[in-house]
């Protein structure tokens, strides 16, 4: 089995990224682009195109770096553990779906675009919030030359800032991927949807009537794919939060004092705050080993190990970040403490893709019948 | 510096041998680790495989060559007990020996202690022990109240140490007692000794443990004399030589001898006997309850495999980079027990036997659960290395 391999481009990814996410993000701008409306800020946005971020997986041949999705995941840490919310998710899986699912002519018109600072998304939830890719309502019939959609998709991150939305539909008997340009939206197309995490700006995107061009379904359906790159992801995004939340219980234990003493001496915090520390610290091995498994392309073992990380993560920070409120005490009941921004990321990553039942229940077969091991 | 094709030809090497000398089973159940040995036979079974396996070179091999070790690089001794765990042959008895008082004695021994002990520790001739724990202070180390008085030029011991596993076959004991009252603190007072066993007053008493099984003693001092060269460290340093001692046991520093110092357990032997065991008519595998709990097992094994991988690139240090290391046996060991328990229900009302012939695999996974505790209570509980964490390495103030 593989275990850990990093990589000296991770690693210089490592140092920029951290720098950046610290310099950039700070809770304070955090809350004030929360209080905007506006959890995406174009300067900072054209500031990691120009770091080479949205071209990671990009193939130099269109203007990218030509590496794997393991050298995305120092980026997703530290943004998770800055809760710095951007388009960067939405992107690098709209990358991941035109890469293994589109025809060279697709990827030749909008690889280049999105590795150079055009926004991308993928929309592939909808209302019933199932996390089986392929069960979806949203269709599309051919009249002639044009593909004539209907349904709706929901939680689609950042589709009002984006060029284009890859949205998995079903279409004469198969669900099948197809590639929007925002304007061919109509004008009502897109609302704003509310979310637990308000760093994400997330919508409600209508298909009801819109009209595309025969060629812009995608010849391939590798939902899969896409699945492991949102796994790998928010699993990384997962781990920087855990570090994150973690950073403020100590800071509060460390002075907040009830009876005399500072909280962080009673065990009954101290306990559970260790075990959110050695949580935080299986999290990145398992996402940096599920990292190093994705690059090596075994598929197989890929999916055990993605999964792993994305029950492990999704666990261990949604209760961190609800012991981070807890310990806070009544200052953690309110809006100001920065325990609920952790919560609602952690709320948000839980159930984005699969929470910790959903790939258990999947782990089950791979590891108890068909004896992967561990 | 060593190739890696010179450690690939010495892991072939070392796989050969252990598949051609491991023992045969001895027909009695072995114990798991060095604490759980309860008879002579035993006991004597596993001193001659240490023994074997320190003659064939596969033990203390990055000590130095001139105190009886291998002088070689360590990179072969993770090979030759990666090899030994891969065999699944019997732990090496010494385990305090080889992982406490070894690297103690190598780090700040005399030549005279180097050359009087090493050889001995790494041969099993010389059985170790440890006196650290007393009855009415368990984790409590530093208020250790054994006393040890210099009359001449030899020290009285009086008191007692519990725990005191291999006590009835022990040669030395590393031992902690007071040898002052006064100071400015508990730690103070503390002196550290490398005992002789068979000094007269010293009475090792075996411990019936949970299991109903012995393999613990607890150590009577009665005006034990031993010879006042048998202070290890200044007096009062004890504390300190104490916490070294205990770096080693924890894994954070290195200089073990290396070879195991258990029988190797993993989730995947809880798993295979899932698919054995019943629960309801049908293998317990098959209960979607039990599956869940075997998966998240699985998870946190993992985890706690990988976090040792990640612990070897700096670079992927979190930002507590002491949280690996420090939190090693707290995993382990909790890990462990938790695997035991889950194999215990695993199976059906028979989860409710025990030792006997006619229970599953003979009641060695009830054996098991009992005996995982000593790991989560001995060498500091569990609730200790929390605090220990949470102090040390996350900054948080003393309870």
């Amino acid at each position: 089995m593989a275990a850990i391999n990093f990589s000296e481009e991770q690693a210089m990814l490592l140092d920029t990224a951290r720098e950046f996410c610290r310099n950039k993000s700070a809770i304070p701008v955090v809350r004030e682009r929360i209080a905007e409306g506006a959890p995406y800020d174009a300067t900072l946005w054209q500031e990691m195109a120009d770091l080479g971020w949205l071209g990671i997986t990009v193939p130099e041949a269109h203007g990218g770096l030509g590496l794997t999705l393991a050298e995305t995941v120092p980026i997703a840490e530290s943004m998770g553990q800055h809760l710095l919310g951007s388009p960067f998710l939405a992107t690098t899986l709209a990358i991941q779906a035109l890469l293994t699912s589109g025809s060279a002519a697709q990827q030749e018109r909008w690889l280049p675009e999105l590795a150079s600072g055009a926004i991308g998304t993928v929309a592939l939830t909808e209302e019933d919030g199932n996390w089986q890719l392929g069960d979806v309502e949203a269709a599309g019939s051919l009249h002639g030359d044009e593909l004539v959609l209907s349904g709706r998709k929901s939680q689609v991150l950042d589709a009002d800032a984006a060029a284009l939305l890859i949205v998995s539909i079903q279409f004469e008997g198969a669900t099948r991927l197809a590639l929007i340009e925002r304007g061919q939206l109509g004008p009502d197309g897109v609302r704003r949807q509310v979310v637990i995490d308000e760093t994400r700006a997330s919508y409600a995107v209508s298909l009801d009537g819109v009209r595309i061009a025969a060629d812009q379904l995608l010849p391939e359906c590798n939902l899969a794919a896409v699945e492991r790159a949102a796994l790998l992801l928010i699993s990384a995004e997962t781990a920087g939060g855990l570090a994150g939340v973690l950073h403020t219980i100590v800071e509060y234990l460390n002075t907040r004092k009830q009876f005399d003493r500072l909280i962080g001496s009673y065990q009954a915090l101290k306990h559970p705050t260790v075990d959110i520390l050695l949580e935080q610290e299986a999290a990145k091995s398992l996402v940096y080993h599920a990292a190093s498994v994705v690059a090596a392309g075994d598929d197989a073992t890929a999916d055990v190990a993605l999964r792993m990380a994305k029950a492990q993560g999704s666990k261990a920070f949604a209760y961190a970040g609800d012991r981070a409120v807890q310990f806070h005490g009544g200052f953690g009941f309110t809006y100001e403490c920065d325990a609920q921004l952790f919560l609602r990321r952690a709320v948000w990553c839980q159930h984005q893709f699969g929470d910790e039942r959903h790939h258990r229940q999947l782990l089950a077969p791979a590891l108890l019948d068909e004896g992967v091991g561990v | 510096m060593t190739t890696a094709q010179e450690l690939a030809e010495f892991e072939r090497e070392a796989d050969a041998w252990f598949a051609e000398n491991k023992p045969a089973d001895p027909g009695f159940i072995l114990p798991e680790t060095f604490m759980e040995v309860g008879t002579d036979r035993q006991f004597d079974f596993l001193r001659d495989w240490q023994r074997k396996v320190y003659e064939a070179g596969f033990v203390g091999m990055a000590w130095p060559k001139e105190y009886g070790g291998g002088g070689v690089e360590q990179a072969f001794q993770d090979v030759a007990t990666r090899a030994m765990a891969r065999h699944r042959v019997p732990f090496l008895p010494n385990t305090i020996g080889l992982n406490w008082a070894g690297p103690l004695i190598l780090n700040m021994g005399s030549d005279v202690d180097k050359a009087r002990y090493i050889k001995g520790i790494l041969s099993a001739e010389d059985i170790w022990c440890q006196g650290f724990s007393e009855p009415d202070h368990g984790s409590d180390l530093g208020n250790s109240q054994c006393r040890a008085v210099k009359d001449g030029d030899e020290y009285v011991i009086n008191g007692s140490k519990i725990w005191t596993s291999l006590g009835a076959y022990a040669r030395y004991m590393i031992l902690l007692a007071r040898t002052s009252t006064e100071g400015p603190n508990k730690y103070a007072g503390l002196s550290f000794f490398l005992v002789p066993m068979d000094a007269p007053g010293i009475d090792p008493q075996p411990i019936k443990k949970l299991t109903g099984e012995y393999g613990f003693c607890q150590t009577y001092f009665d005006d034990a004399r031993i010879p006042a060269t048998s202070l290890f460290g200044g007096e009062g340093e004890g504390w300190k030589v104490a916490m070294l001692t205990l770096t080693f046991e924890r894994g954070a520093t290195g200089g073990q001898a290396g070879g195991l110092s258990s029988m190797d357990m993993s989730v995947n032997d809880v798993v295979e006997l899932a698919r054995r065991a019943r629960r309801n008519g049908r293998p317990a595998v098959e209960d979607p309850l039990i599956r869940d709990e075997l998966v998240e097992l699985m998870i946190e094994a993992r985890g706690h495999q990988m976090m040792g991988v990640r612990a070897g690139i700096p670079a992927l240090q979190s930002d507590w980079p002491a949280a690996v290391a420090m939190s090693g046996k707290l995993r382990g060991s909790e890990l462990k027990r938790r695997m035991c328990k889950l194999a215990v229900s695993l199976q059906g009302a028979n989860g409710a036997r025990f030792v006997a012939a006619d229970a599953i695999d003979g009641g060695m996974w009830q054996r098991s659960y009992f005996n995982a505790f000593s790991a989560t209570i001995g060498g500091g509980t569990s609730q200790i290395q929390k605090n220990i964490l949470g102090e040390r390495v996350l900054g948080l103030p003393k309870d």
